[in-house]
């Protein structure tokens, strides 16, 4: 079958109509019923395969041969994968979470058979789905996420089903690739890969350049480490980023377009290949796409574990098939790319929220957010927050909504701390500015950045100098080489950074710190250096007093530095087994009062081999 | 490696025929040096520099150009690997959840630091950065597999079921001869 007009799309989408009803409200009355399960690389490492096993085991012993269990995506509900969602058609869909292979069945037994839901698995999730009043009341909105977790990925029709290559199938029928530059500047989509740029400026920027070949890519490296929110849009909906790329090239006049992606997401490139093997297949992608005249070809390309290869410049050498350095701006990318012509980068967050721009209006999207950054924003919440997993917000929600309302709070009995966003190149967010709307203004303004994403919410147990060292030793070590101040001065920095943490510090390294980074920043050659000293300026500002502890007292108070730790043992618990004698490697534990022994401070190692070895409780940290 | 030495090191016959398949697949086939190499990989385990001249040959490409880009790229490695690879999660996901903890039994279980191969050849462990699976941290992953919420215990268990498969493995072949 070929889809070549756009009637012949809205036929397919009729047919296939009662999917997405039932998926949405349950309002199909036609439909079969249906048990949806979220098959992302989270949700299959908790074992949704297993689930997928036990509910289809549990379907046919209950004689339920005409529900049928499908995967999607991830609704981003990490902390209690696996997820499934359970659709009977004339009720309106419920989500369970933590369904391991009991619950599979019992969901089957109750929910299916009996009609009645299974309370203590019931999922409340915060977006606008589901049943009023199964849902958790916050203020989570699904743009760029809008398809994840209720299409299944290798399925084209599910995505069409949901107004899937409409926008693109609008654009051609139009053909005025001005006026889509005109949609999205005016919708004020900003880039959301980490530097903010307005996406309909770049495009305008590649468009107005002359010359027939011109390249679009789709930057998919996701490399800051702690967000995966590029990976789950790939995984949940890969045609999304593959419509929005069509449409980016018809308005730019690129008719080839790559998307370079990790290698460390297999799944993600599994459902890309065969996404793309769809769209082409239906001729959605390809010659002449929708009767237009428009040629579009996308190509994967794959990365191979450099950090450095997410900055657009470096990205498009590794696309060339060379080493992936940057080199200097301008000339920009849309002036001269790939293979020295004019290209476009964007991410894949960007590109999901090209389509409902197009088919909402600029305006509707303009309407969400603040006043310098509209729509949503996807973050990756992790750490030490009791609802770990994907959360979309209008911009300009707070932290304290992020972290508390739809987060959970912070795990234990432990206090909040401080927030990262922004990877290795953004800054801490501290309790003072928990109630700061966020958007890209206002966390440049206190030190961090946005970056792609990446929220790692941190406890009292966090060391804000540790975390300095290990972002310092990240950039470092992916530093790629090329400039002397990154290469070196980034060395340096996590020299000192190191020599603190073992207890060594002096007064003078704050003072080293402080004017290394400011130099790194303003003579590294590309954003990796520019914004490596970030972590550590920022948390020398808001946590000055914990590295003045550590340099001038030489004491870590969250006890994380190890250099600093003192173990001690307790006399009265001690029996003198030996076991810490035994592993001790510098041989520096020794008997000293009947029965118990004693650590000689001035040879002991801090490797905590005697206090892993203990099983009386006998050895303490200080 | 010395030329003379390297004329001599033979090449598995049907490896490269799997490799040149791929490479006389592909039409730009410079710009796909970086696919070609992660071919390789997959088709030899490692990239010695055999393989790295091999493809420089085909390709009419200098062999430092490839080599170039296998040293910059970590993904790549010039060494043999285990049969399994473990990749721990160095992520600041992962890092605050205590990864540096799980890291370290692994390494204590194998006997061997980050980036070495156990004596039994059945593991490689090497440390890396995020796997994008950080709502289940701590993480690992062995080959393609996805492990989370990792602990000093379930390190140990995970181990010992890819040492029984191993140990079943070769019961078995053994019955068979
Ligand atoms: C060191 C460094 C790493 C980067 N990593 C990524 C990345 O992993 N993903 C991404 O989309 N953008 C990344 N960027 C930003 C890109 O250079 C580029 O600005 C972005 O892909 C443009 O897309 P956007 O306008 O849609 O955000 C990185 C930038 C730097 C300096
Ligand atoms: S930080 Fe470990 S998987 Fe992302």
């Amino acid at each position: 079958m070929k889809i070549s007009t756009l009637s012949q799309l809205y036929e397919a989408k009729a047919n296939n109509e009662s999917i997405y009803k039932l998926r949405e409200t349950g309002d199909a009355v036609e439909a079969k019923p249906e048990i949806l399960v979220g098959m992302a690389t989270c949700g299959i490492a908790a074992g949704a395969k297993k689930t997928i096993a036990a509910l289809e085991k549990a379907l046919k012993e209950n004689g339920l041969t005409d529900v049928k269990v499908n995967s999607v995506g991830c609704i981003g509900s990490c902390y209690c994968e696996p997820t499934i969602q359970v659709n009977i058609p004339g009720q309106a869909p419920v989500y369970y979470g933590y369904v391991d292979e009991m619950a599979a069945g019992e969901i089957v037994k109750s929910h299916l058979v009996n009609g009645v839901v299974f309370d203590s698995k019931l999922l409340k999730i915060g977006f606008e789905k589901a049943d009023k009043e199964k849902r958790d009341g916050k203020r989570q909105q699904r743009i760029a996420l809008r398809n994840c977790g209720s299409v299944d990925p290798q399925n084209i029709m599910d995505y069409i089903a949901y107004r899937g290559y409409e926008a693109l199938g609008k654009v051609l029928e139009e053909k005025d690739p001005e006026a889509v530059l005109e949609v999205i500047k005016k919708s004020g989509l900003r880039g959301r890969g980490g530097g903010g740029y307005p996406t309909g400026y770049k495009w305008h920027a590649t468009a107005i350049q002359p010359g027939k070949e011109k390249y679009i890519i789709c930057n998919a490296d996701e490399g800051d480490p702690g967000a995966f929110m590029d990976r789950s849009i790939l995984e949940g909906d890969p045609h999304s980023v593959l419509e929005a790329m069509a449409i980016g090239g018809y308005a730019t006049g690129a008719n080839k377009g790559f998307i370079y992606i990790r290698a460390e997401y297999p799944l993600a490139i599994e459902r890309l290949k065969t996404a793309m093997a769809q769209a082409e297949e239906l001729g959605l992608l390809g010659k002449n796409i929708f009767g237009s005249g428009f040629d579009f070809d996308i190509e994967l390309r794959l990365g191979a574990g450099a950090f450095v290869c997410g900055e657009e410049t470096a990205l498009i050498h590794s696309a060339e098939g060379v080493r992936g350095e940057p080199t200097k701006k301008p000339p920009f990318p849309s002036v001269a790319g790939y293979k020295g012509k004019p290209t476009t980068v964007n991410n894949v967050e960007t590109y999901a929220n090209v389509p409902p721009i197009i088919l909402n209006g600029a305006d509707w999207f303009a309407g969400i957010g603040t006043e310098k950054s509209k729509g949503t924003k996807v973050f990756a919440l992790v750490g030490k927050v009791n609802k770990v997993g994907l959360v979309e917000v209008p911009m300009g929600t707070t932290l304290r909504e992020i972290i508390y309302d739809i987060g959970g709070g912070i795990t234990g009995d432990k206090n909040f701390r401080a927030v990262q966003t922004g990877g290795p190149s953004g800054g801490v967010i501290t309790v003072e500015n928990l109630d700061t709307p966020i958007d890209y203004d206002s966390l440049k303004e206190i030190g961090s950045m946005m970056g792609s994403g990446g929220m790692i919410v941190m406890d009292e147990s966090d060391c804000m100098v540790n975390i300095a060292k290990f972002y310092l030793g990240f950039t470092q070590e992916e530093s790629c080489g090329k400039c002397t101040p990154c290469r070196i001065g980034t060395k340096r920095m996590y020299e000192i950074l190191d020599k603190i943490t073992k207890g060594e510090g002096e007064p003078e390294d704050l003072v080293k710190l402080d004017s290394l980074g400011q130099n790194i920043k303003l003579s590294a050659l590309c954003g990796l250096g520019q914004t490596a000293p970030n972590p550590v300026l920022s948390t020398m500002k808001y946590f000055k007093e914990e590295y003045e502890r550590h340099v001038f007292d030489h004491k870590c108070d969250t006890g994380s530095c190890k250099g600093m730790r003192v173990y001690r043992i307790l006399e009265d618990k001690c029996i003198g087994c030996r076991a810490c004698v035994k592993v001790c490697p510098v041989n520096c534990i020794s008997m000293v009062q009947k029965p118990a022994h004693r650590i000689d401070q001035t040879l002991c190692t801090k490797c905590g081999a005697c206090f892993a070895a203990c099983k009386y409780d006998a050895i303490v940290i200080e | 490696m010395e030329r003379s030495k390297l004329a001599k090191v033979k090449l598995p016959k049907e490896k490269l025929v799997e490799l040149d398949a791929f490479i006389d697949s592909l039409e730009d086939k410079e710009g796909l040096l970086i696919h070609i190499l992660h071919k390789a990989q997959e088709i030899f385990g490692y990239l010695s520099l055999e393989v790295q001249l091999y493809i420089s040959k085909r390709l009419d490409i200098p062999a430092a150009k490839v080599f170039g880009v296998v040293s910059f790229y970590s993904y790549f490695t010039q060494e043999p690997r285990g049969k399994h690879t473990i990749s721990m999660c160095m992520g600041t996901a992962c890092f605050v959840k205590g990864s540096e903890q799980i890291l370290e039994t692994f390494c204590n279980e194998l006997g061997v630091k980050s980036g070495e191969t156990s004596k039994d050849g059945l593991f490689t462990i090497k440390d890396v950065r995020c796997i994008g699976a950080c709502g289940l941290a701590p993480v690992a992953m062995i080959d393609d597999k996805v492990y989370g919420h990792l602990t000093v215990e379930s390190v140990k268990e995970i181990l010992d079921e890819y040492r029984k498969e191993e140990q079943n493995e070769n019961q078995h072949s053994e019955s068979v001869i």
